[in-house]
């Protein structure tokens, strides 16, 4: 399962579903695959384990290790592959994890030959 | 604030050591920038913001940021970390600390950043983003540049005002 979570105080979750989205497209993954979560409070926050907006886990990993930062309703912050900051993960990071998922999924869907 | 509006007066501590002022009789165009250290809009337009005050330094504008985040609610935007952040990575412009957040609820500054042009009379001119894309360097922070070439120029902006994007200000507990 991809999650993807959000607070509402962050203005950058649109863009970075969207960006999402389009890349579960490219790789033919249904919507099912996917669970949208908005945070609305610290108490969620706690609850999801939700360090800052917008989150996206891949089978429960997050897509950047969030180390030790606290819980609660933050934006997140990035960096993308040369360095510089942003408030939404680096699109090659999400293709790549997608992609992964996706092979594995594909993989475990494989019939079974029976005996 | 709406455009046209006089900038509020301001003196605030700076990482620099110095107090400073802002509003009444400034003389020059001047931009008020309401940022912070640990939001990602921020700092994604940072160096943004920063090449604008190396370019428009020498055309006689003024350049104040200044933080007014909560630390008990932002640890990371005590005064304590805006000095070790400036010395980390110097500005060509003061970093200033709103602590009573005065100066902010003044301005009516919303996020961080939230960008504020003021004319040589300190009259509103420009007020909102930097420019439209926060992860897109190559726009430059054209908004801003376009209202501060307008003003030098004598002129009013063709852009005024953009809705300011970026991190709510973290206003103390009432």
């Amino acid at each position: 399962m991809i999650e993807f979570l959000f607070w509402e105080g962050c203005p950058s979750h649109e863009r970075a579903l969207a960006d999402l989205i389009a890349v579960l497209d490219d790789f033919g993954l249904e919507r099912e695959h996917l669970r949208i979560t908005e945070v609305h409070n610290e108490r969620d926050a706690e609850r999801e384990r939700f360090i800052g907006s917008p989150t996206i886990r891949v089978d429960d990993v997050d897509l950047v290790d969030p180390g030790e930062t606290a819980f609660g309703l933050n934006c997140r912050l990035y960096y993308r592959a040369d360095g510089s900051p942003s408030p939404t993960p680096d699109p090659e990071a999400v293709r790549a994890a997608v992609a992964k998922y996706s092979d594995e999924t594909k993989h475990e869907s494989k019939p079974q030959k029976e005996d | 604030m709406k455009l046209g509006d006089s900038a509020p007066m301001f003196m605030l501590p700076g990482v620099d050591g110095h107090d400073h002022v802002y509003g009444g009789d400034d003389e020059h165009p001047t931009v008020v920038i309401f940022t912070c250290n640990h939001c990602p809009y921020a700092l994604a337009w940072e160096d943004r913001l920063v090449q604008v005050g190396r370019d428009y330094v020498h055309h006689g504008v003024r350049f104040l940021a200044i933080n007014p985040n909560d630390a008990s609610i932002k640890p990371a935007d005590s005064f304590d970390e805006m000095k070790r952040r400036a010395a980390e990575k110097p500005w060509p412009f003061p970093y200033l600390r709103d602590e009573s957040q005065e100066a902010a609820a003044a301005y009516g500054a919303k996020t961080t950043p939230d960008v504020f042009v003021f004319d040589a009379d300190d009259r509103l001119v420009y007020r909102g983003a930097p420019d439209a894309d926060y992860d897109d360097e190559s726009l430059n922070a054209q908004w801003l540049r376009d209202a501060l070439d307008a003003v030098l120029a004598g002129n009013e902006p063709a852009l005024q005002e953009t809705d300011p994007v970026g991190c709510s200000v973290k206003w103390k507990p009432e």
